[in-house]
C-alpha cells in the first residue's frame, strides 16, 4: 500500500533544510522498499516544528517535527508509516493546540494541499466562489464585499468595498487590479506564505475583484526577496490559464482577465500604494500625491484597485460562504479573521488566524508560550517597522483597528515582534529612524530630513548630550513628520519612536517623561 | 573592483528588444540583465535608454533608487544576513558582528579573495525563525554562528 507523506515546501521550512529531510525520506523509502508518495505541502505555520513531516493515516494525518536530514533514518527505523512510536511524534496535527485553537477561515487549505496543484485547490473548496460570481452582476459582488465589513489587511484598513465601488462607477477603456504583495515589514510573512502556500486563493480573488469592477488586466507586485512566491504563482497562473480558470472567457462566461507578476527590487516605499503603482510603471518608486486616488487615476493613469494579497485573499471565502459568515466574526468595526504572525523573541512563532477581539497576551502566551530566551517579554512591535512598541501594560489590549488606534497603536498588517528585557528601546528608536532614512522616497522633506535629523538627535540622546533638550527637539520633528509627510512612510515613522520614549523613558535616561505623545 | 568585467552585450540587447513593447517595461529589463550579468553596468544604460526612448538621466535615476540593482560586479558568493526588528529580536546584530569577523570585509564590501559580498537585507520572511540569511539564492533560518560557519566553509570548500 503506498504511504502519503508530507513535506512542506514553505520557505521557511525550506530554510530550516525540508528539501534535504524531504530527500532523505524519498532515498530511505526506496533502500527499505517502502512505497511511498512524497507532497510538497505547505507549511503549516508552526514554525518551530519545522520541517514538519505528515503521514497520511485512517485517523488524519500525524505529525512528526522538526525532522532534520539525519533523523530521517531513525523515523524509518521506528516504523513511522505505520503508526510506530518516535520521540518526536507529535500525534494528529490537526489536534495540536496551536492549531486547533484558531480560527482558519482563510488559511484553510494552507499546509494541507500542494500550493500549485490546481486539483488540490478544487477538492478543497478551490473557485467555489468564483463560480458565484460569475453569476452576479458587478454591483452584487462589490455589495457582498461591502456587506462584510472587509478592510484592508494592508494596514490603513479601509473598507475594500467602498474601494471597488469607486472603480466600478469610475468610467474608462481599460482598469486594473493591483495587488500589492511587496510585504517588507519585519515580522510579516502571511502574504508570503499565501502566495508560496495557497497561490490559487490569492488569484481566484483578484479574478472576483476584476469581475466586480470590470477590470481586465491584474497585475501582482512582489518583493525580489520573496524568489519562491514569484515561482509559486507564475506555475499557479499558467495552470489557470491552462484549465481556463484565467485568460480569455473565463469558464465559458464571456469574460477576461489576465494576471502577470511583477518583481520589485528592494525599495521598502513601494508598499506604499502609489510609489507601487509608479514602480510597475518602470519608474522610481516615488510617493504621489493624493487625489486623484487610485481609484480614478490609478496604474498607467486608469481607474485601479490596490488591495494587499491577504485583502485579496479573502474575497473567495466571502463569495462562498457569505457576507453574514464572515461578518460574524471579530468585533466593532473589525469583522472576519486576521492571518497574525507571531514573530521575534517568542517560544512558538507562527501564523494565528484568529477572529478579531484576540489579546495580544493571548497570542503572545497561550499560543506563542512566551519568550523563547526565557526571559520576561518587555515590549511588542505590533504592525512593522512604522507600528508601536508595546509595553506589558498594554497586552490586554483587544486585535481590533478603534482598539489599536485608541492607545497610539496599529495593528497594521497583523505581524507581531516581541522583544525580551535586553532590548533598548533607544536603540530601537534610532533604528526606526535610520530605516526610515534608508528607505524614504525622498519626495517630501519632512520624511527626508527627518528621518536623518531624528537619527542624530537620537544619537545625542543616546551619547547623554544635553537630553531634555534633545528629546523636546525630538518630540518637535515627529510632530512635524505626521503631520507633514506625504505617506505613511514619513508620518508613522514617529509611531514607534514616540512610543519607545513614551513606554519606556527610563530608556532615554532619567527625565521624567510620561507626556502624551 | 573592476568595472572593466567582460560581458555579453548582444544577450543585453536581445532582452531590450525582447520586453521594451512590455507597459513599464524599465524594471523587468533591469532583472533580466542582472540576472545574465550579474550586475548593471553603466555602459548598457545608452541601450535601454534607446530602446524605451527615455532619457539615461530616467534609466540611472531607476537604477540608482531600487537597493536590489547594482551598478558593479560583486563576489562570487552574496551573503545577506536579515537585520530587520524581528532577526534584532533574534540576536542578528551578533551574527552580523561575526560574519565581519569570519568573512574579514564590512558590509556592501566584498572579502579580499573575490569569494563572499556581504550584504545587509530588511526582512526575508523568516520573522519567527530569526536570524535569517541568504547565500545566493538560499535561504537559511535559525541561524547561529556555528552554523554560519558551516555553510561558509561549505562554500569555500566548493567553486
Amino acid at each position: 500500500m503506498t504511504v502519503t507523506i508530507f513535506v512542506p515546501r514553505d520557505s521557511t521550512a525550506l530554510a530550516l533544510g525540508a528539501n534535504e529531510t524531504a530527500a532523505a525520506i524519498a532515498k530511505e523509502a526506496k533502500a527499505r522498499g517502502i512505497d511511498i508518495k512524497l507532497v510538497r505541502n505547505g507549511s503549516r505555520g508552526m514554525f518551530w516544528l519545522e520541517p514538519l513531516v505528515e503521514v497520511a493515516t485512517d485517523a488524519g494525518r500525524i505529525a512528526f517535527g522538526p525532522i532534520e536530514e539525519h533523523e530521517v533514518a531513525g523515523l524509518f527505523d521506528a516504523g513511522f508509516t505505520t503508526g510506530g512510536k518516535h520521540p518526536k511524534a507529535l500525534g494528529l496535527t490537526e489536534e495540536i493546540p496551536y492549531l486547533k485553537k484558531q480560527e482558519r477561515l482563510q488559511f484553510v487549505r494552507v499546509g494541507i494541499t500542494d500550493p500549485v496543484s490546481l486539483d488540490d485547490y478544487l477538492a478543497h473548496d478551490g473557485y467555489v466562489g468564483l463560480k458565484k460570481a460569475i453569476a452576479m452582476e458587478p454591483a452584487a459582488i462589490v455589495q457582498e464585499v461591502t456587506d462584510s465589513g472587509l478592510r484592508g489587511r494592508g494596514g490603513a484598513a479601509f473598507p475594500t468595498g467602498i474601494k471597488w465601488k469607486t472603480v466600478l462607477g469610475a468610467e474608462a477603456d481599460q482598469k486594473y487590479i493591483a495587488c500589492n504583495a511587496d510585504e517588507g515589514d519585519s515580522g510579516t510573512f502571511s502574504d508570503r506564505m499565501v502566495m508560496e502556500d495557497d497561490p490559487f486563493m490569492l488569484i481566484e480573488g483578484m479574478t472576483i475583484a476584476g469581475l466586480a469592477v470590470k477590470a481586465t488586466e491584474g497585475y501582482i507586485y512582489v518583493r525580489s526577496e520573496y524568489p519562491h512566491s514569484i515561482a509559486n504563482l507564475n506555475e499557479a497562473i499558467d495552470a489557470a490559464n491552462k484549465a481556463g480558470y484565467l485568460g480569455k472567457n473565463i469558464l465559458g462566461s464571456g469574460r477576461t482577465f489576465n494576471l502577470q507578476v511583477r518583481k520589485a527590487a528592494g525599495a521598502y516605499v513601494c508598499g506604499e500604494e502609489t510609489a507601487m503603482l509608479e514602480s510597475i510603471e518602470g519608474k522610481r518608486g516615488m510617493v504621489r500625491a493624493k487625489p486623484p486616488l487610485p481609484a480614478l487615476q490609478g496604474l498607467f493613469g486608469k481607474p485601479t484597485v490596490i488591495n494587499n494579497v491577504i485583502s485579496l485573499s479573502a474575497v473567495p471565502l466571502i463569495l462562498s460562504r457569505g457576507a453574514e459568515f464572515y461578518k460574524n466574526f471579530g468585533m466593532g468595526r473589525s469583522r472576519g479573521t486576521l492571518p497574525m504572525q507571531l514573530a521575534g523573541n517568542l517560544k512558538y512563532g507562527g501564523l494565528v488566524e484568529k477572529a478579531f477581539g484576540v489579546t495580544l497576551r493571548e497570542l503572545l502566551y497561550d499560543f506563542g508560550g512566551g519568550s523563547e530566551s526565557g526571559r520576561p517579554i518587555r515590549a511588542v512591535q505590533v504592525g512593522g517597522p512604522l507600528g508601536a512598541y508595546m509595553p506589558e501594560s498594554l497586552f490586554d489590549t483587544p486585535f481590533d483597528y478603534e482598539a489599536f488606534a485608541a492607545v497610539a497603536s496599529t495593528v497594521g498588517h497583523g505581524g507581531l515582534v516581541a522583544f525580551d528585557d535586553t532590548v533598548d528601546m533607544a536603540k530601537q528608536a534610532r533604528y526606526a529612524m535610520h530605516f526610515c532614512a534608508e528607505e524614504s522616497c525622498g519626495k517630501c522633506t519632512p520624511c527626508r530630513i527627518g528621518s536623518t535629523r531624528g537619527v542624530e538627535v537620537m544619537d545625542k540622546i543616546i551619547a547623554n548630550q544635553n537630553r531634555p533638550q534633545q528629546i523636546h527637539l525630538l518630540r518637535d520633528l515627529c510632530d512635524v513628520m505626521v503631520t507633514g509627510s506625504l505617506c505613511a512612510m514619513g508620518n508613522m515613522t514617529p509611531f514607534p519612536v514616540l512610543s519607545a520614549l513614551n513606554h519606556f523613558p527610563e530608556d532615554f535616561g532619567d527625565q521624567p517623561l510620561a507626556t502624551a505623545a | 573592483m573592476s568595472t572593466q568585467n567582460t560581458f555579453d552585450m548582444a544577450a543585453v540587447e536581445s532582452i531590450i528588444s525582447q520586453r521594451k513593447a512590455t507597459p513599464g517595461a524599465l524594471l523587468p529589463i533591469l532583472h533580466d540583465i542582472q540576472g545574465v550579468v550579474g550586475y548593471i553596468p553603466p555602459s548598457v544604460v545608452p541601450a535601454i535608454a534607446d530602446g524605451l526612448n527615455i532619457s539615461r538621466a530616467e534609466v540611472h535615476g531607476v537604477i540608482t533608487y531600487y537597493h536590489f540593482f547594482r551598478q558593479h560586479p560583486v563576489g562570487e558568493h552574496v551573503v545577506q544576513i536579515c537585520r530587520a526588528e524581528a532577526c534584532q529580536a533574534r540576536g542578528c546584530e551578533s551574527l552580523a558582528e561575526h560574519a565581519k569577523e569570519l568573512l574579514g570585509c564590512d558590509f556592501h564590501g566584498t572579502t579580499d579573495d573575490n569569494k563572499f559580498s556581504l550584504q545587509t537585507v530588511y526582512c526575508l520572511g523568516q520573522c519567527a525563525s530569526g536570524p535569517a540569511i541568504q547565500i545566493d539564492d538560499d535561504l537559511y533560518a535559525r541561524v547561529s554562528h556555528e552554523k554560519f560557519n558551516r555553510l561558509i566553509q561549505a562554500k569555500r570548500g566548493v567553486q
